[in-house]
């Protein structure tokens, strides 16, 4: 499905800010990538949705290679990033101008339907709260039906509360096209609740350094046992990628692992 | 399913309409206090009027607004106040679209292309530290005394403010909505149609309106330079022929017929402005 090959991103001032990541995400599969700052988790998705390039490696979906924003990888920001001239409608309908307006409209009231936000189509962006923003945002990058969908912290500006409905909100849209996620998170318990996977990154340069399987089943029960198990694991893990390495052994060891997948 | 979200969820209000009936009261205020603005120059009126009345004062540079609205009725009722806001309102209105057009296309290529920019903004902000009046005798040598250097110079005045106003404006838009675009593959046409335009659409607004309003300081020094008809005609007739009462009869017409043009833009503009997120009616 989605396919990442020994990808590199230096930027021109020389900060390395990805190396060699390698990763195979399935169709369907969710997976987080969590990390402390620095670690490139945001330029990894930038460079998915094909808004940087890559200084050496490739990207391919389905066997496509990745050059540019592709029609089927959507990206959610870590902003809403609503366009404020258009009414709620016509952002969630933003990327369907193509489509002959009745069935616009018809995709745009399921998706708002599906993030709880029914009856809000003719609303202004500026008359929405910020969990709300977001979740048009949500259904923006839903409702043209991308096969890869990318994440990029989108849940961090929100309190507790509404994340946890989001989740919900998140899961029932993925639950209807299953398309593959990748998301970028600083939650620990949030990539529990919604991954398959998660991988934790070293930074400087952004390296893979462990991958962890969750295999728990969906709803999943924050008190469950095997939830506080998986994140304890993650949480260890975060704490040595964030320890200065000692050897170059251990990197060896990490970048082998990243090629496992 | 709805159900069960909604109830989940705290930042879903119950009902979609909750925040509109705010918006309307908290508008309500404000609409009272319309006519505050016309309180100050009334109370004015009246206390001039009345020290002349009284022998206070003498009135005879400073006519009272009796005599003021006299000087406006006669003007009005023989046909020469229609006859000089007539040529006036034409010359601003076909300065102000020379100069609106120009500051919008020169601009817009300044905004959005470096190498337009940094050949022609050096250039453009030195001209634009010259006065006004500087240009009058070179217009005249050029294009003559009659209508096109009067024109001429009224669009220089309204082209400034406009080609900085969209510059800046295309220079400033948010590189994370240009993203947005970017995601859902908008080519360079649609990039533009739907993006850019709409984001810099209230500035480019703003910038009309202050070229406007320049434009209307222009018409007077390009009337200056010898017109037979306009307002800037009636001041410089009432100073030759010592008729105070004209030449504030004149300026009164100017203040009006300047925020009528305004109004009549911002009304255009306005439906075009819902979405903003802005305290309304501050301006």
């Amino acid at each position: 499905m989605l396919r990442l090959n020994g990808l590199s991103k230096t930027y021109a001032d020389g900060t390395e800010a990805l190396r060699e990541i390698g990763l195979q995400v399935g169709k369907g599969e969710i997976l987080a990538l969590v990390g402390g700052s620095g670690c490139g988790k945001t330029t990894l998705l930038r460079l998915i949705a094909g808004l940087d390039s890559a200084t050496s490696g490739a990207i391919t979906v389905n066997g496509e290679t990745i050059k540019g924003p592709h029609p089927s990888i959507g990206i959610v920001f870590q902003e809403p990033r609503l366009l404020p001239w258009l009414t709620v409608a016509g952002n969630v309908g933003f990327g369907l101008a193509d489509l002959s307006p009745q069935e616009r409209q018809a995709r745009v009231l399921h998706a708002l339907e599906k993030v709880g936000l029914a009856g809000y189509d003719q609303r202004w962006p500026r008359e929405l709260s910020g969990g709300q923003q977001q979740r048009v945002a949500i259904a923006r990058a839903f409702v043209t039906a991308p096969k890869v969908l990318l994440l990029d912290e989108p849940f961090s500006a929100l309190d507790a509360f509404t994340r946890a409905s989001l989740h919900d909100h998140l899961l029932l849209l993925w639950a209807e096209t299953k398309p593959t996620v990748v998301m970028v998170t600083h939650d620990v318990e949030e990539a529990i609740t919604l991954a398959d996977r998660v991988v934790v990154m070293r930074p400087r340069p952004g390296r893979m350094m462990e991958t962890i399987s969750v295999t728990l089943d969906r709803p999943r029960d924050r008190l469950a046992l095997g939830f506080d198990k998986a994140k304890r694991r993650i949480l260890h893990a975060l704490d040595r990628s964030l320890q200065p390495e000692k050897t170059t052994p251990t990197q060896k060891g990490a970048d082998n692992a990243s090629h496992w997948w | 399913m709805t159900d069960t979200t909604s109830h989940s969820d705290p930042t879903h209000s119950a009902d979609p309409r909750d925040l509109r009936s705010l918006r309307v009261k908290g508008s309500a205020p404000s609409r009272s206090f319309a006519l505050a603005g016309v309180l100050l120059p009334l109370l004015l009126a009246v206390v001039w009027e009345a020290a002349i009345r009284s022998g206070l004062a003498g009135g005879r540079l400073m006519p009272p607004p009796s005599t003021i609205g006299a000087t406006l009725w006669e003007l009005a009722k023989n046909g020469e106040l229609q006859l000089h806001c007539l040529a006036t309102l034409g010359r601003v209105l076909a300065g102000f679209a020379l100069g609106a057009l120009f500051g919008t296309m020169i601009g817009a290529a300044a905004g959005a292309l470096v190498v337009v920019r940094r050949l022609i903004d050096p250039t453009l902000q030195a001209l634009r530290a010259v006065p006004s009046i500087a240009w009058v005798p070179l217009f005249i040598l050029w294009m003559g005394i009659f209508e096109t250097s009067k024109v001429a110079l009224i669009a220089v005045g309204v082209f400034f403010p406009v080609y900085l106003g969209v510059a800046g404006a295309i220079e400033g838009i948010d590189r994370k909505l240009i993203e947005v675009g970017q995601v859902f593959r908008l080519n360079r046409w649609a990039m533009i149609r739907r993006v850019m335009l709409p984001a810099v659409l209230p500035a480019w607004i703003i910038s009309l309106r202050s070229g406007l309003g320049l434009g209307f300081m222009f018409v007077v020094a390009a009337e200056f330079m010898g017109a037979s008809e306009g307002l800037g005609f009636l001041l410089v007739d009432g100073q030759q022929m010592g008729k105070p009462a004209q030449i504030l009869a004149a300026i009164i017409t100017f203040a009006v017929l300047g925020k009528l043009a305004d109004g009549v833009l911002v009304m255009i503009s306005k439906p075009l402005l819902l979405w903003q997120d802005t305290a309304r009616g501050a301006l």
